[in-house]
């Protein structure tokens, strides 16, 4: 249907403009040190002011300092996919910080005998003497006021929020929502995505309340909001107040009961259960699985007002599709893992890992194959996604027998194509609703 | 627990205060008399909000110098102060943490090197290094040693959440 499409195009335009900029910044960092020296060469044919010496003096200690201070200053963050952000932030900024950090030796090594190079030595060596103060001052340049900036405010709620995931969940909402029978109702189905993203950004902000030292340590989310300090606590809980009482409200009576009660139950197991649960055992993964599973069922009743075997398979496949999707991810980042006391299955039972996630892409062939027999698809679904199920089938399997970064990799990035690819096939797929009967029943 | 009920208390107060954005006069003696952590920085006088820090080199967290209001009342001190030590012990643990952690990290890594008969360094003189499968059996070690000491500071986090 349009909305899984469109979806689909969206992730792939985010990922696409987010390819972009990581590329566009290595190449701004690539180029600084040589715009650098043509600047220095121009100013130096004319007469230098003072002026131009301090600006000089300003770039060229910035530079150096952040090839010397050994915590860099967190950058804004770049418009990358979550996937991007993810796995290649840490690796992508290393790079950019390596190509800019400028050397006084490098300056000062030409050989002309000149008016020139007595200027840039003098300067270098004016400079070296002024980074050892300007670190200390840089130091205090550093700390910052905690207060609340208003034009940063939409930035950083949507960071708190996680919205990328959000959307990520609300497009699986609305997935169930066309997947379940009865006419399509547009004021409800708007209602339940609103509802849903308020209820998903509340939980967002919670979690992020919960784990802020444990952010702070982790190369993936040292710049979340709380971390950074722009919003207080106080702050981030009031906004996760403010989403889930009208989320859950949006969803109880605009919507219906049962939804409202999805809805609310699902922060609480995020919230309460998954968010301690990862630092006590590896159950939190199942827990988590869970959790990814219930918006397409809330999706579901929205539309039909009950709990049927339809939305149980689309939960199931949801459920399935978590493993695959995070063992992967996290085989990466086990050494953070480790250091952060965090339970999970990659560091403690790596072998169990590796077995449940290709155990779960098989359980994908079985639940898609279940899905004609529920009377949520036709049976042109299996076929058609047998391909691809087969394909990510396939990736677990070396991910199983390999075990090493980049078969995690590999499954991990099809894992991300095969969840919106496989909905949109379910979509189209959808059984037909028969007979005339059916138009004019009132939803429940 | 003692945290959540002082937090209350003065919850309202400092509400208000928050969103009005009210000047005030920092009272210099009793800033200067607060027990500060290792940094040196001193916000400017004409401030009324916190400030924060860059992370800390060894906890990876950020330092808070909280704001000392002129008319801070005795409960609102006991708050302060009571964060101010939580800070100061979340910071204590995560450097000997992550300080353990490296450390423990390198005699693995040297343990395991000199098991396999290769020196510390490689031909080009860089430090020779593990592969991720070997350093797989140090990062469950860790964890499984260290578990107790992380359920007792989920236990004290969770019961000092006075940020």
């Amino acid at each position: 249907m349009a909305t899984s499409s469109h979806t689909l195009s969206s992730r792939l335009l985010t990922g696409w403009v987010g390819g972009c900029v990581w590329y566009l910044e290595r190449r701004a960092g690539q180029e600084s040190p040589q715009k650098f020296m043509r600047l220095f060469r121009t100013v130096n044919k004319q007469w230098i002011t003072f002026q131009h010496f301090n600006f000089l003096k300003r770039m060229y200690v910035t530079q150096l300092h952040r090839s010397l201070s050994q915590q860099v200053k967190p950058k804004p963050e770049p418009t990358a996919s979550s996937v991007l952000e993810k796995t290649s932030s840490g690796q992508a900024k290393a790079e950019i910080y390596e190509m800019r950090s400028l050397s006084p030796p490098s300056l000062s090594s030409s050989r002309k005998p000149n008016e020139k190079e007595l200027i840039e030595l003098d300067s270098a060596s004016i400079i070296e003497g002024s980074v050892e103060v300007g670190k200390e001052t840089q130091d205090e340049k550093q700390w910052k006021e905690m207060k609340l900036h208003l034009d940063d405010l939409p930035g950083i709620l949507a960071r708190l929020s996680k919205i990328k995931l959000t959307a990520l969940v609300v497009s699986t909402t609305s997935a169930g929502f066309a997947l379940a029978p009865g006419p399509f109702d547009l004021p409800c189905f708007l209602l339940t995505l609103v509802g849903t993203g308020l209820a998903s950004c509340a939980a967002n902000s919670i979690n992020q309340f919960f784990e802020v030292p444990f952010d702070s340590n982790m190369n993936r989310t040292k710049n979340r909001p709380l971390v950074r300090g722009q919003i207080s606590p106080l702050f981030a809980v009031s906004f996760a107040t403010c989403c889930a009482v009208p989320g859950v409200a949006v969803l109880a009576w605009g919507v219906n009961p049962l939804t409202g009660a999805l809805g609310a139950f699902n922060i609480f197991l995020y919230t309460c259960c998954y968010t301690p649960l990862k630092r006590i055992s590896i159950a939190n993964t199942w827990v988590g699985a869970v959790v990814g599973a219930i918006p397409p069922m809330m999706g579901w009743t929205a539309a039909t007002g009950s709990l049927n075997a339809g939305a149980f398979l689309l939960g199931g496949i949801l459920y399935s599709w978590q493993f695959p999707h995070f063992n992967a991810l996290s085989w990466g980042l086990r050494e953070d893992y480790a250091r952060g006391g965090y339970c999970m299955m990659s560091v403690t039972h790596p072998a169990l890992c590796r077995r449940v996630a290709l155990r779960h892409c098989l359980a994908l062939v079985g639940l898609s194959t279940a899905a004609p027999l529920l009377d949520v698809t036709t049976w042109t679904f299996p076929v058609i996604s047998l391909p691809i199920n087969l394909y990510i089938s396939y990736l677990g399997f070396r991910f199983y027998t390999q075990a090493d970064r980049k078969s995690s990799r590999r499954l991990f990035f099809c894992s991300l194509w095969h969840l919106p690819l496989l909905l949109l096939l379910m979509l189209t797929c959808k059984r037909p609703q028969g007979g005339k009967g059916d138009q004019g029943e009132p939803r429940q | 627990m003692a945290a959540w009920r002082l937090r209350t208390k003065i919850f309202f107060p400092q509400l208000c205060r928050a969103f009005a954005g009210r000047r005030c006069q920092l009272a210099a003696e009793r800033r200067d008399a607060a027990p500060g952590p290792v940094s040196r920085f001193c916000p400017p006088k004409t401030s009324c909000h916190d400030w924060i820090g860059p992370p800390d080199k060894y906890s990876n967290l950020r330092p808070v110098q909280f704001h000392i209001p002129e008319d801070e009342s005795p409960l609102e001190q006991k708050l302060r102060e009571l964060r101010q030590e939580t800070q100061e012990w979340n910071q204590q643990f995560w450097a000997n943490q992550n300080l353990t952690f490296s450390k423990e990290k390198e005699e693995f890594i040297h343990s395991r090197l000199k098991a396999k008969g290769l020196g510390l360094r490689t031909e080009s003189g860089q430090k020779a290094t593990l592969n991720a499968e070997e350093m797989a059996d140090f990062y469950k070690g860790f964890l499984s040693k260290n578990f107790q000491k992380h359920m007792y500071y989920n236990r004290y986090i969770l019961m000092h959440m006075c940020w």
